[in-house]
């Protein structure tokens, strides 16, 4: 639709088939460009409402006192923002989250890698249990949660089960404050497989010479894991903990279907992640201008968080230069 | 290069920015030589197979299993109640949830394949002043938090009257997104120039060219985009309980109507802890997944090697 348009509009010149050296001067061909912003005009505008306009709109809620019933915004100065810092649980909430992260993320790169390569030795055959390891992946968050409800259970679950087996007392992983962020990170790893694709796909591009060369200058498996494997996948492992590491703090769903979803129900304070106590003031409680504050807090988290990992990676990933 | 490299045209295309030298092997690294070797490497994969394997057998099992022994652990009921999935029938509008994911997903899907397509094709064939620093911008909104947006966007839908209807839960989808972008932007510049060039000549008109020539070619890309897209839409629980949550059960979608189930069923709610209809139900709504990955598990496989290759 967008593009016939562009063709009726077309540049007041001549067709530039025509004469295409008559624009050599200009550096873009006019009617081109047009139709170039006219095919993306979908997503500017998108971007326009949805993101930059949504993201100003927040920040200016964020200073108010929003009323849903009334619409009415009253002006509250840094209200909002003062209270992030007296209210107990958003500071509960962030170390909640920040713990999680920083268990969370670490977690499932060493693990991902570590099935990565494991895949990444069978021959033939890695297909198949590549398949398989995929599967958690594909499950909904609500069967998961509901699922391992039932196996992370103090009592009788299968974890704590298996446990027993070899002689450990396992704990009660969704009672014990100390155990519940475990516990999310358990169900996390169980989905580890998409993080474990990104390794593999990384891994099947490290030249085999590099392993044959310095195999012959003498260098074992962990010498060669440091220093060949690990610089040549550093733009994988960098992507990864840059993603995993967004998708940490903002971790809903688990904590959401497991402790919060039942408002009768009694959950302990370990359980209430920063996304969850956003959502509840946001569309439970309905402070929308506490709400956008806290967001805001988080967006600034994530970039300063952000920030440093470039800032770091810069000096630690290799990234291959074209030949 | 990929393992899926010889099944999926779209590889060779979307690893054109990375392309190396042909005299590269690809890597095998250490591969074990001796039987022992290859023994121990088997056992162990098998072992971790098990590990990913055993929820889901746990919850067939448990589906089947009568109130008192859902806990007992056993990988086959010790017995079998097949009546659990009439129950589930008659106490959960199941079907209803399932109709309404499908097509909320089915919707999801086709908008941001089709117009994350269009925004490629004009990133990827057009040359046109700020081209570079758009797309940067494209890139930078992958790493915005949907925390950040998801209040205002909340009350533009409001605002808009759209709240408690569909149009909140697909209705972005209309503009595009950061990611599918990137995926089909990368497959059309693989795409060779001349193909283009030669139906100019011959009038045909940019939108011709983007519709008839180079999406037939890009349906591998665009399957990647649909199914991905197909299965979020499933899957998002968060914007079912901002949007929805309000509505009457046989309204919901299926993660919320799951959420829903956990409640209901709960002992802490004034259920009797009925967990195998919590089981049925959650095995009921993961089957059209694993369903959709045996239809295009290559193209899923494809789909996340790709994130971690633009670097």
């Amino acid at each position: 639709m967008s593009a016939t348009t562009a063709d009726t509009t077309s540049a007041p010149t001549a067709d530039p088939d025509a004469e295409p050296r008559r624009y050599r001067h200009r550096k873009y061909d006019r009617r081109e460009a047009i139709a170039g912003y006219l095919f993306i005009s979908p997503w500017i505008v998108g971007f326009l409402v949805f993101t930059l306009g949504a993201m100003i709109y927040s920040l200016v809620i964020s200073f108010t006192h929003y009323n849903l019933a009334t619409g009415v915004a009253n002006p509250a100065g840094f209200d909002n923002y003062t209270q992030l810092l007296n209210d107990p649980k958003v500071a509960t909430s962030l170390s909640n989250t920040l713990f999680y992260a920083v268990m969370a993320v670490p977690a499932e790169i060493v693990f991902a890698l570590f099935l990565a390569m494991l895949l990444n030795r069978v021959g033939r055959g890695a297909g198949i249990f590549r398949t398989i390891y995929y599967l958690p992946k594909m499950t909904p968050a609500v069967a998961t949660a509901s699922v391992f409800l039932l196996l992370l259970n103090g009592n009788t679950g299968a974890i704590n089960k298996a446990l027993a087996l070899i002689g450990i007392e396992g704990p009660q992983w969704l009672i014990d404050p100390n155990w519940v962020k475990p516990s999310i990170v358990i169900m996390t790893l169980w989905g580890v497989s998409g993080t474990m694709v990104i390794f593999l796909a990384a891994l099947k591009n490290v030249p085999q010479d590099l392993y044959e060369v310095s195999s012959i200058d003498g260098a074992g498996p962990v010498r060669q894991f440091f220093n060949i494997t690990l610089p040549m996948i550093s733009p994988a492992v960098f992507f990864n903990v840059i993603v995993l590491t967004i998708a940490a703090l903002q971790v809903f769903d688990q904590a959401y279907l497991l402790f919060w979803r039942d408002q009768t129900n009694y959950s302990p304070d370990s359980s209430l992640f920063y996304g969850v106590y956003l959502f509840q003031q946001a569309f439970q409680q309905f402070n929308f201008g506490f709400a956008a504050a806290m967001a805001w807090l988080l967006f600034v988290i994530i970039m300063i968080i952000s920030l440093i990992q470039v800032k770091v990676s810069n000096r630690l990933v290799y990234y291959e230069s074209e030949n | 290069m990929s393992v899926t490299t010889t099944r999926v045209p779209a590889v060779t295309a979307l690893e054109g920015g990375t392309r190396r030298s042909s005299t590269l092997r690809p890597s095998r690294w250490y591969r074990p030589r001796t039987v022992i070797g290859k023994v121990i490497l088997w056992i162990v994969l098998l072992g971790f197979m098990c590990l990913f394997l055993y929820p889901f057998v746990w919850l067939l099992a448990a589906s089947f299993k009568p109130r008192g022994e859902v806990f007992d652990n056993a990988l086959i009921p010790k017995t079998w109640v097949p009546q659990n999935y009439v129950e589930v029938w008659n106490q959960l509008p199941l079907i209803n949830w399932a109709v309404n994911s499908i097509l909320i997903a089915l919707i999801a899907a086709t908008l941001v394949a089709v117009s994350s397509s269009v925004v490629a094709f004009g990133f990827a064939y057009f040359k046109f002043p700020g081209r570079t620093l758009l797309f940067g911008l494209v890139l930078a909104t992958m790493m915005l938090p949907g925390a950040v947006t998801m209040v205002p966007q909340y009350l533009i839908w409001k605002g808009l009257g759209l709240v408690g209807t569909w149009v909140p839960l697909f209705g972005m989808n209309l503009f595009g997104s950061a990611f599918y972008i990137f995926l089909q932007r990368q497959f059309f510049l693989g795409l060779p120039r001349e193909l283009f060039e030669a139906a100019r000549l011959d009038g045909a008109s940019y939108w011709r060219m983007f519709w008839r020539i180079a999406m037939p070619l890009a349906v591998p890309s665009f399957v990647i985009v649909f199914l991905f897209e197909f299965q979020a839409a499933w899957n998002n629980l968060q914007a079912s309980l901002i949007y929805l949550n309000g509505g009457t059960p046989d309204q919901f979608t299926v993660p919320l109507g799951i959420a829903y189930a956990m409640t209901k069923f709960s002992p802490t709610n004034g259920g009797h802890g009925d967990y195998q209809y919590v089981m049925v139900a959650s095995l009921l709504v993961t089957l059209p997944m694993l369903a959709l990955f045996a239809f295009g598990q290559r193209y899923f496989i494809e789909g996340v090697a790709t994130q971690g290759r633009k670097g």
